[in-house]
């Protein structure tokens, strides 16, 4: 048995390590590689309470149970955002390559004040 | 019991490193590679926490398809080494010491609140399997289900304007 704690910050660990990445890379696909990496972070946590709901049957505010296995629904929805997104974003990053010829985030800059 | 517990520090150990090591690489290729090492050793998580299904999608999707996806696009760009550039003070001076806080404040919340909050362990039956799922998103979750097909579409007509060549 594993203590519900260390599957949490194992994912807490995770998102700030996304969370630095995004801030300190300067590649827009590594900073996009980063978010994909908070992604996976907080699906590990879906996954997680959905086990400790399986064996600790909880109750809502309204009387009804708590669907343990809703966690890996909401896991499975985020993949597929996180693959819509990332077909949009590379096509994205395609774009802006092709017109400044640079994937370093500080030479995007025309909209910053 | 025990193997659980050193399966998982060894998986989450493997986890942690590969994400450290995709901040460190300077060559996006290296970084690509490196959370294919996070994604598939997260599949092992999963495989503990008893999410069968979760697990083979996030191999197929993830390592598998999104991964592609980036190492195709690195390749299509020849992207190199990353140069090193200033960047944004704020996010040096305001993001990291917030980030720092935020994860010691979460570790020490859970760290203490670990009595609390019981164990997780590997579910002995159908838990997790494809069946229960699909029964689940098929019933409960039609609506959200097909909205997420009218997404997709829209992702890949964005991706198809997007990425074409203006003239």
């Amino acid at each position: 048995m594993i203590p519900l704690s260390w599957y949490l910050i194992l994912s807490a660990i995770l998102f700030c390590l996304g969370v630095f990445g995004f801030l300190l890379k300067r590649n827009i696909i590594t900073i996009f590689m980063s978010i994909e990496l908070m992604l996976n972070a907080v699906n590990l946590s879906f996954a997680a309470f959905a086990n400790y709901w399986n064996t600790h049957p909880t109750k809502l505010v309204d009387g009804s149970n708590v669907v343990p296995l809703s966690g890996h629904i909401f896991v499975f929805f985020v993949m597929v955002v996180a693959a819509a997104e990332a077909a949009v974003g590379l096509a994205i990053i395609i774009s802006v390559f092709r017109t400044r010829e640079t994937l370093n985030v500080d030479r995007v800059n025309l909209l910053k004040l | 019991m025990i193997i659980h517990q050193v399966l998982f520090i060894v998986f989450g150990i493997i986890c942690v490193a590969g994400a450290i090591n995709l901040l460190a690489q300077r060559h996006p290729i290296n970084s690509a590679l490196s959370l294919v090492v996070v994604m598939a050793s997260l599949a092992l998580v999963y495989l503990l926490l008893g999410a069968e299904f979760v697990a083979a999608v996030q191999v197929i999707v993830y390592a598998g398809a999104i991964m592609v996806l980036f190492v195709f696009v690195i390749m299509l760009l020849n992207a190199g080494a990353e140069e090193r550039t200033r960047g944004s003070r704020m996010a040096l001076i305001v993001g990291v010491p917030g980030v720092i806080v935020l994860a010691g404040t979460i570790a020490w919340l859970l760290v203490n609140q670990s009595g609390h909050l019981g164990g997780v362990q590997i579910a002995t039956s159908d838990f997790g399997e494809t069946h229960a799922i699909a029964r689940l998103l098929f019933r409960n979750f039609l609506l959200p289900f097909e909205v997420t097909s009218v997404l997709i579409l829209i992702a890949i007509m964005g991706a198809v304007v997007l990425g074409k060549k203006e003239n």
